[in-house]
């Protein structure tokens, strides 16, 4: 049956190839202007993130007769389509992005730089709050994107756990905080296995477990990048002992989370009352949220005491939007970002997809002070945030690296080696990865 | 293919019949017709087989040929996130990947060739337990007994499943804090004191091995059973009035009968087996751990998770080189020639 069916296949392919050619880009400025905007999947599913942007994208409709098509591209997908799209030039006009791609994406030379005029066209860099902005490509150069979501870590917590265990205030030091942990790993039906743990992590997860070595690694006074890979010095491996350390030396955290990778697991555990405390992004209030579980605090994260380095806290995360230079409507795009970064739709936005505003006069609005949490993520990303290494290579590296703290969460859980001299071994060898690939 | 398996167990034909037309080969025409005309319809007729092949023909090109070329063309580029904009001017940098990628002395290049072992056991193991339990299948099926059609439509289950959902139901079930197997193998059974890790460390090549060939076998069971039945139940009745054990016809009748689909069989599912993606993509990520890291997921990473096209390609093409020469020298050797 294979003969006759490839002519068809063939046909149908051509006719689907057809069909994208002829429908991609903007339309221009004729009288029925549309634009194309991916956009990436913030809350809990594709439809919902649908129904959250339409009102968005109707209200620019309404503002300039622009139509906007949207569609809500999956995480998994959308680097991938991305890349696609840039090497085919069948792009969309307006686009997410993961902050920390800015970098690499500013490479291809795919996107328009947002200076001069076209930086006014969108409200100016004096919008945007300043480590967000900070995000929006490699430093000294013009940024290709400008930021839509602020995200940031933050350290969330089971008050009543705390409460039956006496614990009066969340942990503000390192020392504190793995002193808390421990005390709230336990047994608690006394069958001899231990059914809470103090944290809960995603030892599997590159993203993670990078994001982690990072913060801790400025803790103690480290970088990731220095004209290259620097995961191995000194500051570095202490960062990410101290890490795998709440596994392998402190007990705090379940052996069972080294499996972890999807980004939700150590959430689901926090949610079953397994585990009494997480470091996640402020966007995992949706899926808590979606889980009916609201009985959570959300404290700092906690800081070297004392501090050889930075009080970093978090990345500056988030989600940045650009403008595809092949669109064929670039003011209708670059209008498209202004509103969608416009203080109102920010205040809309951010309350819609628990995202922190990017927008300055955002914060301004009383709809936001509804929000118990909101100043304590505001200030770890205005005040304790910076971005990770804006290089090129940043995507490899949340790889390479991550993939060699999993490898260290792996050991730990199977009672392997993880000494001082086993985690600087397996940073070297990721360091090595990096400069082989270079 | 050019070398299809011949059927031995094919009637032989009639002294003095005519040899049947072979492939695109005209039949011979019923009635003589003026010389004049039968020259056109000669021409006409031996064009008819290149007309209906053209259509396949050209959509073949398309679909593999030119992106098999395009491949092996970027395998010779720099092709990376600062070129793929206008990837067609990628700047050539000749036997530059393969150097960097296939040096063995080289990081990357050990990696590859580490991987690439990992990945000829992980063939074998899943070829060879396939097999062994899709031969053992076909040979218990191959006799009428009741409730036969039912066994075999449960066998093929595991191979109508969408990968995804196999892949999915295994991680939950092999899942070290709350899967059925560590269930089974600690609480239930007491085999094991703690539960062990099955999606991290070294095990993880052994789950891989399991969960493929649970997917795997039942091709090797429909294959072989197909063959089995085209073998007369009078050769084994003969047979067994011979006084053969059942050892005995299983290696002097069903193993030579199931040969020539054997080998194919086994060249079909080593090459799917070592270019394995979905599976571990599916069952650990991103990045496979190291125990179970295949060759096909380690190239995907080269290109897409380090947008270094240029050495994924040429480790690809390495691949594409190693599977051709190994098939060209396996089907000589294995799979039957064509009578002349």
């Amino acid at each position: 049956m294979h003969v006759p069916l490839k002519p068809a296949a063939g046909a149908c392919t051509a006719l689907a190839l057809a069909a994208a050619l002829t429908a991609c880009g903007g339309d221009g400025s004729g009288d029925n202007r549309t634009l194309t905007y991916w956009a990436s999947n913030q809350g809990a599913s594709v439809a919902e993130d649908e129904e959250v942007l339409r009102p968005a994208l109707d209200r620019f409709t309404e503002e300039t007769g622009i139509e906007v098509e949207l569609e809500v591209i999956p995480w998994s997908e959308l680097y991938n389509r991305i890349l696609t799209a840039v090497s085919s030039g069948d792009a969309p006009d307006v686009l997410n992005i993961g902050n920390t791609w800015a970098a690499s994406l500013q490479e291809t030379g795919a996107f328009v730089p947002f200076e001069g005029a076209d930086l006014d066209a969108v409200g100016g860099q004096d919008r945007f709050v300043e480590t967000s902005y900070a995000t929006g490509g490699a430093p000294g150069e013009p940024p290709t994107s400008v930021p839509l979501y602020g995200l940031s870590y933050a350290l969330f917590y089971n008050p009543a756990m705390f409460e039956e265990a006496g614990i009066e205030e969340p942990p503000a030091t390192w020392e504190e905080f793995v002193a808390t942990a421990e005390e709230l790993t336990r047994d608690t039906d006394g069958d001899g296995e231990t059914d809470q743990y103090g944290f809960a992590l995603e030892g599997g997860s590159e993203r993670q477990n990078s994001h982690m070595a990072f913060v801790l690694g400025r803790q103690h006074g480290g970088r990731l990048w220095d004209d290259g890979p620097t995961f191995a010095s000194p500051e570095q491996v202490d960062a990410v002992k101290m890490w795998v350390d709440l596994m392998a030396e402190h007990g705090v955290v379940d052996p069972g989370n080294a499996e972890f990778s999807d980004g939700t697991q150590a959430v689901g555990d926090f949610v079953d009352g397994r585990a009494a405390m997480v470091i996640v992004q402020g966007s995992t209030r949706t899926s808590m949220a979606e889980r009916g579980f609201s009985d959570y605090e959300i404290a700092e994260v906690p800081v070297l005491d004392p501090l050889p380095g930075e009080p970093v806290q978090s990345i500056a995360a988030g989600i940045n939007i650009s403008v595809f230079t092949d669109t064929g409507d670039r003011e209708g795009a670059l209008a498209l970002v202004e509103h969608l970064t416009s203080p109102e739709e920010q205040v809309y936005l951010s309350q819609e997809f628990q995202t922190l505003p990017v927008a300055r006069a955002a914060y301004d609005d009383e709809a936001l002070g509804a929000d118990e949490h909101m100043e304590t993520f505001r200030t770890i990303l205005a005040e304790h945030a910076e971005p990770m290494p804006q290089i090129p290579e940043e995507g490899q590296m949340e790889t390479v690296l991550g993939e060699a703290v999993a490898g260290l969460f792996a050991e730990a859980a199977t009672g392997g080696d993880v000494s001082e001299d086993a985690v600087r071994a397996a940073l070297e060898d990721a360091e090595t990865q990096m400069n082989a690939a270079d | 293919m050019s070398t299809g398996p011949d059927r031995p167990a094919r009637p032989a034909r009639p002294a003095g019949a005519a040899p049947p037309p072979g492939p695109g080969a005209a039949p011979p025409p019923p009635a003589r017709p003026p010389a004049a005309r039968r020259g056109a319809e000669r021409r006409r007729r031996s064009l008819l087989p290149y007309g209906m092949v053209a259509p396949a023909a050209l959509l073949e090109l398309l679909i593999h040929i030119i992106p098999m070329a395009l491949g092996i063309y970027i395998a010779f580029t720099s092709l990376t996130q600062l070129t793929i904009r206008r990837w067609t001017t990628a700047p050539f940098v000749g036997w530059e990947n393969f150097a960097e990628g296939l040096d063995p002395g080289g990081a990357l290049g050990a990696a590859l060739y580490q991987s690439l072992w990992r990945t000829v056991v992980y063939t074998v193991c899943v070829v060879g337990l396939s097999w062994a339990l899709g031969m053992a299948a076909a040979v218990a099926l191959n006799s009428r007994f009741r409730g036969r059609g039912l066994l075999r439509t449960l066998f093929l289950v595991p191979y109508a499943l969408p990968v995804y959902v196999t892949a999915i139901v295994w991680t939950f079930m092999v899942n070290q804090r709350d899967g059925v197997v560590n269930r089974l193998l600690v609480a239930d059974l007491g085999l094991l004191e703690e539960r062990p890790f099955w999606l991290i460390g070294e095990n993880a090549f052994w789950v891989l091995v399991v969960v493929s060939v649970w997917r795997l076998w039942p091709f090797a069971f429909l294959m072989l059973l197909a063959a089995l039945q085209s073998v007369p139940d009078e050769v084994y009745e003969a047979a067994a009035i011979d006084g053969a054990s059942n050892w005995k016809r299983f290696t002097a009748v069903t193993l030579p009968v199931v040969r020539p689909a054997n080998g194919v069989v086994l060249l079909v599912m080593g090459l799917w087996t070592f270019n394995e993606f979905d599976l571990p993509y599916l069952l650990f990520g991103e990045t496979s751990p190291e125990s179970a890291r295949l060759v096909s997921p380690l190239v995907y990473e080269h290109s897409f998770v380090n947008w270094n096209f240029g050495l994924g390609a040429a480790m690809s093409a390495l691949l594409l080189v190693a599977l051709v020469a190994a098939s060209a020298l396996y089907i000589r050797a294995v799979l039957p020639r064509r009578r002349a």
